[in-house]
């Protein structure tokens, strides 16, 4: 009876503490209680989850905030694509907008055989490592380094060094640009995928300093800026620079240019990338 | 006070709770890898050890005790320190956003874990009275903030350094967390 009596206590007073402890946290969840918009937590769900930062803020569930609370834009998630667009846009009721997929691309041509190099390096084979010593050894100061920093920051591994050049895989890349801020060079910039040309130089300076360094560098000889009508490509400080705002006609420069930095969308892979993407998906 | 400036100095630096008697390993190990989150991670633990001292003592004395069931100390600290972590977490969702927004996502992660727990029992094993239980859980706090933030330092440099191969990752944090821990071994006889 003693014993009987002794354990009827003990587990008596701890469900008792427990059941105190549990009244109190149910009393303090409702008066405590954060409304939050339950929406908030479906847009979340309906987002890819990558947090990968490409939409500007700080993760999916940040995302998914702005655009409940905010009325942020619906087309910002670039992983998603337009599939998380219309079922966003489905969701809010509001008006899908397909996104203009943007992807990372390499604004340099000069590979190890086409672009000289002023100095030998054999440090540790990062791009900021190699930009410390000296400003970098390739000769051009506006050119890929070509160490891989970009590919190795790359989150689903889209961009591939061949040759001493970084080159972004644009049917791979989620446009999450993490690589733009990588580069020590800043030449890695977010371009729109369906551009019809690309000038692939960066380096302002003057034609013959170019052509001494490099064979594919923009020499500033303003051919292609005639071929367009709309100034879709515009001299900047002795480099044409395409204005992705503007229709842009494709072939024409691309033919004109000299030196054939400037790359027609037909030459590379860029018109075959939603095939390969929904196959992928599928 | 000289008694509770001693019993600082030894919870902090003679009885590390981290590197001397080892409890808390998991979130010395887990959360050092970057300083801004260590020092949210020490912020949630000193909150949650000196506060969950302070309730573990009311708790062992006035109710434990009168009932002669000190045996179920565990269990009964187990199921109050979590409550309480978990209110907080409410109460601070609520009141307090910023701060929730620095220490919440630790609050769940040390609910119970053994420093938090060790404290609470150490107090009752020593048989401290109220305020210094308070002190010396504050004082434990310290001393993991400490250890945790000195490693977390240590880690951001190996980081960027170059191990062999095999010691590379948590090999080399495991070796240096030995190492920092024979470096507390210099405190012992400090204070008894």
């Amino acid at each position: 009876m003693d014993m009987l009596q002794f354990i009827l206590i003990t587990s008596g007073a701890i469900a008792l503490v427990g059941v105190v402890c549990g009244t109190a946290l149910a009393v303090a969840a409702r008066f405590f209680a954060v409304h939050e918009d339950p929406r908030i937590e479906k847009v979340a769900e309906i987002l890819p989850g990558a947090n990968c930062g490409g939409c500007g803020l700080a993760g999916c569930t940040e995302y998914a905030r702005a655009i409940v609370v905010d009325g942020a834009a619906i087309n910002l998630c670039a992983p998603g694509g337009n599939e998380v667009i219309e079922q966003i846009a489905a969701f809010l009721g509001r008006e899908a907008t397909a996104a203009k997929k943007m992807v990372a691309l390499v604004l340099c041509g000069g590979n190890d055989t086409q672009a000289q190099k002023r100095h030998a390096y054999n440090g540790v084979a990062d791009c900021t490592a190699a930009q410390a010593v000296n400003g970098g050894d390739k000769a051009c100061t506006y050119g890929c380094l070509g160490y891989g920093s970009c590919s190795r920051i790359c989150p689903v591994a889209a961009i591939e060094i061949c040759d001493g050049l970084a080159k972004v895989h644009p049917e791979l890349c989620i446009s999450c640009g993490a690589c733009v801020k990588v580069c020590p060079r800043n030449i890695i910039k977010m371009v729109p995928a369906d551009a019809p040309v690309h000038v692939l130089c960066s380096s302002h300076d003057k034609g013959p300093v170019v052509k001494k360094m490099c064979k594919v560098g923009c020499i500033g000889c303003t051919l292609c800026t005639k071929q367009v009508e709309n100034q879709a490509i515009t001299m900047d400080r002795f480099l044409a620079v395409v204005d992705y705002s503007k229709e842009t006609p494709g072939k024409a420069a691309a033919e004109k240019c000299p030196v054939n930095c400037i790359i027609a969308a037909d030459d590379s892979s860029s018109d075959a990338q939603p095939e390969v993407l929904q196959n992928e998906n599928n | 006070m000289t008694q509770y400036i001693l019993l600082i100095i030894s919870a902090v630096l003679v009885n590390n709770f981290v590197l001397t008697r080892f409890l808390g390993i998991c979130p010395f190990l887990g959360v050092s890898k970057k300083l801004p989150t260590a020092l949210g991670m020490c912020g949630a633990v000193v909150f949650v050890m000196t506060s969950a001292s302070a309730v573990t003592w009311l708790v062992h004395r006035f109710i434990l005790i009168p009932l002669g069931i000190d045996f179920m100390q565990t269990i009964a600290f187990i199921l109050v320190i979590a409550s309480f972590v978990q209110m907080v977490d409410i109460v601070m969702k609520k009141t307090a956003p910023a701060l929730h927004g620095a220490l919440g996502i630790f609050l769940p992660l040390i609910t119970t874990n053994c420093a938090v727990m060790g404290v609470a029992v150490l107090n009752v094993q020593l048989t401290h009275p109220f305020l210094k239980s308070v002190v010396f859980g504050f004082a434990a706090s310290l001393g993991f903030a400490l250890a945790l933030i000195i490693f977390t330092g240590l880690r951001e440099k190996i980081d960027r350094a170059n191990p062999p191969k095999c010691f590379q990752g948590v090999a080399i944090a495991l070796v240096t967390a030995g190492l920092l821990s024979l470096a507390f071994m210099g405190f012992s006889g400090l204070v008894r």
